[in-house]
């Protein structure tokens, strides 16, 4: 586990509790990886050990740096710094042809004029394999993506968006890689298709037991697949963990912000006692290694703000003046002050209120996440 | 375009009072269809009546005969050895251009860059010129005594003898007809996504398997335009075999050209000239019908 946290306490450096062992010899491993574009750096110095076997993703918002680090890993781009290595094998001047390694692209990339055999045959193809076998091998992919196998000679452009997902997965597992790499293919799809492809697309992982590096901007897709997720941040690694760990330790407030709608707020210490603007004094649990830091960024999410008749160990009051149903969940908008608060809660807990109303709401100091202000 | 859809939203508005109305579609298209109809369909239509009319008169539209074709057909005529090398020499220009062209085009699409524009214009710039001009430059050039050959003459040699021989109208043409390949060729290069190129090379195909399956079949549409444009411009030309060629091959063109002018015999001129565009539509419409428009305007 090697995050780029240069500037940041390193995220806990506890291994993920994930089929491949953490001490597994990392199958693809980079060193110091960069690419520049002039004088722009798209990425800035990545160390990662990529694990046999595991489904990785990396997310960042767009920008972030990680379509640049996957070419480099495919072998579309060669990294301006570093040391890319393959099972201890430096690889970075290797061709992507040379490489055991595939991409899927966003676009999909299928060869529009090919039937959807001919586009999973076509690494077989390449490789010289028969005809014969070629199309038993590719009946047997259609099986494999759950696509009947009368789809064999239709023309792929008359294919729907999620079978042509499912051809391109098939096109890339044809040409048997040991890692398969994922530029954002879902992103096309409808939200209710690309949950069954996530799901589907980690079934294939566990079957195939090959290693997945996927790319996503959003982190829900990435905790819903993933063995371990690495968070992008303007080209580094802000974080690298198991789901649960990215989830409830956020190393960096970009973290914690990036994982979905998150309160923050900044707290400052003065003559030992830490305040926040609009709060005044608050009880947090700051983490060792932010022991000694005098301003912090509490970042409490929306399922553990809650609306307080009782105790809680900080507490304020405010203009509750939205409301948004989720359906079992129910959101609510709190002004106070210059700030707004977001809550949710069950709609079995629903608050009893009318809009424009004040309401005290409140959250205890183990519910809240301290993180770095940067 | 605009001013058109315009009118035709006033005709819409207008139309209770009119018992008969263009729809919008055909209002629209009316500029054209007019301009077509007497500017391309009339001549045409004037050439087919002539070709049917009495030999060496100008009896149009008041006689009917197919003596005209008969004399093309007549085995003493040697007319088809012209027809012969007219649509030889197009169909060696558009051949070789497909190859010349190539990869030009596919440095302008993948190599140049951003010099990539200045290029394009290098390959129009001898447009700006009247290509009778630029043919007599070459006449000049290879002319015994000319500019090559008074050159190479400076120094105790001489220059090639390729002036007036049908390899030189072939050189004309080529020159003559270039851009015509490169631009459709380049459009259809650059019709190729580069992600498709990508996931080939990563799936692991060679140079040649990538070129064959992938980018030579993409880029067709714009190589089978080029292909035509060029062969039925050239199919038409008569400059580069009159001042590059000398006398030494006659195209059919020019057979066109003196059955109008020195013989003045419009009639057969005109039973030539039918056959001619006979002979190059029915070729046209055979690559025509292999290609997909609608992919090259790119509505899918």
């Amino acid at each position: 586990m090697t995050a780029t946290a240069t500037a940041l306490p390193a995220a806990p450096a506890t291994p993920a509790p994930v089929p491949p062992a953490a001490d597994a010899k990392p199958i693809l491993q980079l060193v110091g990886v960069r690419k520049t574009f002039g004088s722009f750096a798209a990425v800035d110095g990545i160390d990662l050990d990529i694990r046999e076997g595991e489904f990785l993703t990396l997310v960042g918002p767009s920008g972030s740096g990680k379509t640049t680090l996957l070419r480099m890993l495919a072998g579309m781009e060669a990294p301006s710094e570093g040391v890319l290595s393959l099972r201890g094998v430096r690889i970075n001047d290797t061709p992507s042809s040379e490489r055991p390694t595939c991409l899927v692209f966003q676009s999909l990339a299928l060869f529009p004029h090919m039937t959807v055999g001919a586009n999973i045959e076509f690494p077989l193809k390449a490789k010289g394999v028969a005809a014969g076998a070629r199309k038993e091998r590719a009946l047997a992919l259609l099986d494999l993506v759950r696509l009947p196998r009368s789809y064999y000679g239709k023309n792929v452009m008359q294919c729907s968006g999620g079978e042509r997902q499912r051809v391109a997965i098939a096109r890339a597992l044809s040409h048997d890689p040991e890692i398969l790499f994922f530029d954002e293919p879902l992103s096309a799809l409808d939200y209710k298709l690309r949950k069954v492809m996530e799901k589907e697309l980690k079934d294939l992982h566990r079957a195939s037991g090959k290693t997945f590096v996927y790319i996503t901007h959003s982190l829900e897709e990435a905790m819903v697949m993933s063995d371990r997720i690495g968070v992008m941040q303007a080209g580094r690694l802000v974080q690298v963990g198991a789901p649960e760990e990215i989830y409830s330790r956020p190393a960096t407030r970009f973290v914690a912000e990036f994982m979905g709608e998150v309160n923050v707020i900044e707290a400052r210490r003065a003559g030992g006692v830490w305040r926040a603007e609009g709060i005044g004094e608050l009880k947090l649990i700051p983490p060792p290694e932010l022991e000694g830091a005098d301003a912090v960024a509490v970042v409490v999410r929306p399922e553990f703000l809650r609306f307080v008749d009782g105790d809680a160990d900080n507490r304020l009051t405010g203009e509750v003046f939205n409301e948004y149903a989720l359906g079992s969940r129910i959101q609510y908008q709190v002004r106070a002050g210059a700030k707004t608060y977001l809550l949710e809660l069950s709609r079995a807990k629903a608050w009893r209120g009318e809009p424009g109303q004040a309401a005290t709401i409140g959250w205890d100091a183990r519910d809240a996440i301290v993180a770095p202000l940067a | 375009m605009r001013s058109s859809a315009a009118a035709g939203t006033e005709a819409s508005a207008a139309a209770p009072r009119k018992p008969f109305r263009l729809s919008r579609g055909a209002l629209a298209a009316l500029p054209v269809g007019v301009t077509l109809a007497l500017g391309f369909l009339a001549p045409l239509a004037t050439v087919a009546a002539y070709a049917f009319a009495t030999p060496k008169t100008f009896d149009v539209f008041r006689s009917f005969t197919f003596a005209n074709f008969a004399a093309v057909f007549d085995p003493s005529n040697t007319v088809w050895t012209s027809f012969v090398w007219s649509i030889g020499l197009a169909a060696a220009t558009a051949a070789l251009l497909a190859v010349i062209a190539y990869p030009i085009a596919w440095g302008l699409t993948r190599v140049f860059g951003r010099y990539a524009g200045f290029v394009s214009v290098l390959f129009v710039f001898p447009l700006f010129v009247s290509e009778n001009v630029r043919l007599y430059g070459w006449t000049l050039f290879f002319l015994k005594n000319g500019v090559l050959d008074g050159t190479l003459k400076l120094i105790g040699l001489s220059g090639p003898e390729v002036l007036y021989t049908p390899g030189m109208i072939l050189f004309g043409m080529l020159y003559v007809y270039l851009p015509f390949m490169l631009f459709p060729m380049t459009l259809g290069l650059a019709m190729v996504p580069r992600d498709l190129v990508e996931a080939a090379r990563d799936l692991g195909a060679s140079r040649l398997m990538i070129w064959r399956e992938v980018e030579l079949p993409l880029a067709m549409p714009g190589i089978l335009i080029g292909l035509l444009l060029t062969f039925v411009l050239a199919v038409g030309a008569v400059a580069e075999s009159k001042v590059l060629g000398g006398q030494s091959v006659i195209v059919i063109t020019h057979d066109i050209e003196i059955a109008f002018t020195f013989a003045q015999n419009w009639p057969l001129g005109s039973a030539l000239a039918l056959l001619l565009t006979a002979i190059v539509s029915a070729l046209s419409l055979v690559a025509l019908s292999k290609l997909d428009l609608d992919r090259i305007l790119g509505r899918r």
